[in-house]
């Protein structure tokens, strides 16, 4: 469905990304993890044609989207979602969400119906008629997710949706999750909550100074050394073996 | 019903009225330039209100309308009608080129205020340096009175004419929020990123806003050369213009249908009480609208529709 190479984006001085290479397969749900500053918003918004790529590929549903606008990969079916909300402020919950069913619907009546189906399947219901403004942070984030995915979108790239919920709404959140993606969704997730990662994700990407360092399921992931350096510091996956066996 | 439709359609209804009670005269004309400030407040209302694009020259659009129809009358030979057309045209055509220009280099905010300030500043000394354009003095189309020739004998008729203009652009910002099309225009004013991640190419629905906006404009532009007759640089595509456009969706309520029909009642009342009191002083006009500005941001700046909505609450 997704297939990432060689993808290489800096931003001045710095190196985001370094030759990232991935590829996610149709109907799966596959998490991008790594410390911060790993560079996966960037990967994600090189992919999604918010920056420019200084060399690499992006193939999506079998095309070279490479380069295309934002707008065109959305139109495409690839949507993302931002780690940083970006609520249409003003608006109510319902209308924003309408504004992404508004990809498929002309008419506003059957993409505010729309909206509220989608509000609902997210627990955003009750909020509705609030500016999206007046959500909290938790509330914000399902409104990102419940924007795009109004969008009927053939593969999400969703960015940190769990940061900032409890344990509580992370739970009710994963199998909303797990149902979009038996819906048909093709799911790439950047996720620190661990919990999530290991109930949802069939594969796991680790993402470290701007490469791919490892990537398997999610129980190998966790356990090779290379990633639990990369998160720990330097040797840090030796000391844990050295602790063991003391 | 809410405060705010049930003053709009008042206002509506008795400024459609208004002439039963004032065939001709001050009271007329004064009424005749609210309905063409509600008009450029309309247009100007779904640019910078529903779009966010603030324009500072809107007199660009209004201008292009007027000159048009009146070049193409006196110079060319054209019917007035068949020049009307051309000249709304015109205008949408000059706002699409000239949003185009800006949206596209991704500039935003202010670039867009800033860019059509300077167009009109150099329409305004363009038609006013070259003969074809009435240089100095202006344009005057001679007098043919008759339907066919968009002049009318009976001051009403072009009154009337323009009150449908005004109901057009009460229900085509009705329409902007019931559409598509507005909700999108919406979504890029409060967050371009968002807007392109769902697919909106903001670039194409701001230049499209630009030529509605422009068209409109245009429109109003129109009606003030068929009413007087005349048009020169100034009151083409002076300041004072660009100023009432934006002042009248500001004062009456920004992104709202009514907005710009409260705002120009506003507005006109208040300049004419100025001048009765103090006479047509030159710049008296901008500097009074400047106080008003001033006077909205301060202390009203959602503007009256706020004001209303505040009470329906
Ligand atoms: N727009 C930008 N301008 C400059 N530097 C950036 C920008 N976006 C990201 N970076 C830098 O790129 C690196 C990767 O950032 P990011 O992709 O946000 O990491 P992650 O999402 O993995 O935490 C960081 O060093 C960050 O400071
Ligand atoms: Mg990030």
């Amino acid at each position: 469905m997704l297939e990432v190479r060689n993808l290489h984006r800096r931003f001045g001085g710095v190196v985001a990304l370094a030759g990232v290479s991935l590829a996610v397969a149709e109907r799966s749900i596959t998490a991008l993890i790594g410390p911060n500053g790993a560079g996966k918003t960037t990967a994600f918004a090189t992919i999604a044609g918010f920056h420019h790529p200084d060399s690499g590929h992006v193939r999506f549903a079998g095309r070279d989207i490479t380069g295309w606008p934002p707008e065109r990969i959305a139109r495409l079916g690839l949507v993302r979602t931002f780690q940083i909300v970006q609520p249409f402020g003003g608006l109510s919950v319902r209308d924003n969400i309408a504004v992404g069913a508004h990809l498929h619907l002309a008419s506003r009546a059957e993409a505010r119906a729309e909206a509220e189906a989608v509000a609902h399947r997210l627990g955003l219901g009750a909020d509705l008629d609030k500016p999206a403004n007046a959500l909290p942070i938790a509330g914000r984030k399902r409104l990102e997710l419940a924007r795009a995915l109004a969008t009927r979108p053939r593969m999400l790239l969703l960015d940190e949706v769990m940061a900032g919920l409890n344990p509580g709404e992370v739970g009710a959140l994963l199998p909303t999750i797990r149902a979009i993606r038996d819906d048909g969704v093709t799911l790439l997730m950047i996720e620190h909550v661990m919990q999530a990662v290991a109930e949802l994700a069939e594969r796991c990407i680790v993402l470290a100074e701007g490469r791919v360092i490892a990537e398997g399921a999610v129980a190998d992931v966790a356990r090779d050394p290379i990633v639990v350096d990369a998160y720990l510091g330097e040797g840090a996956a030796s000391r844990l073996a050295g602790d063991h066996a003391a | 019903m809410r405060w705010v439709p049930r003053a709009g359609i008042a206002v509506l209804l008795l400024a459609g009225m208004l002439p039963l009670a004032f065939p001709s005269g001050f009271v007329l004309t004064a009424a005749t330039l609210m309905l063409l400030t509600t008009i450029l407040g309309q247009s100007w209302n779904i640019l910078g209100g529903y779009g966010g694009q603030s324009s500072f020259g809107h007199a660009l659009f209004y201008g292009t309308g007027a000159f048009t129809t009146a070049l193409l009358q006196v110079r060319f030979g054209w019917n007035a009608w068949a020049a009307a057309a051309a000249a709304i045209v015109a205008g949408a055509l000059v706002g699409a080129v000239a949003g185009a220009l800006v949206f596209r280099q991704g500039l935003r905010g202010s670039y867009f205020a800033l860019v059509t300030l300077a167009f009109a500043e150099i329409a305004r000394v363009a038609v006013s340096s070259f003969d074809i354009t009435g240089g100095g003095f202006g344009l005057l189309v001679p007098l043919h009175r008759g339907a066919a020739a968009f002049q009318f004998a009976d001051p009403r008729v072009p009154y009337w004419i323009a009150w449908l203009v005004v109901l057009f652009g009460v229900m085509l910002a009705f329409g902007l929020e019931r559409s598509r099309f507005g909700a999108r225009l919406v979504a890029v004013r409060e967050n371009e990123d968002a807007a392109r991640a769902l697919g909106i190419a903001p670039v194409r629905v701001k230049t499209a806003a630009a030529a509605l906006s422009a068209g409109l404009a245009a429109t109003a532009g129109v009606l003030y050369l068929q009413i007087f007759l005349f048009i020169d640089a100034a009151n083409g595509f002076g300041v004072a213009v660009s100023v009432q456009a934006l002042l009248g969706p500001i004062l009456g309520g920004l992104a709202t249908p009514w907005g710009p029909l409260f705002g120009a009642l506003a507005l006109r009342v208040v300049a004419e009480l100025v001048h009765a009191v103090l006479g047509s002083l030159p710049g008296i006009d901008l500097a009074i609208f400047g106080v008003i500005l001033i006077l909205i941001l301060r202390f009203a700046p959602g503007g009256i529709a706020a004001i209303g909505a505040r009470r329906d609450a």
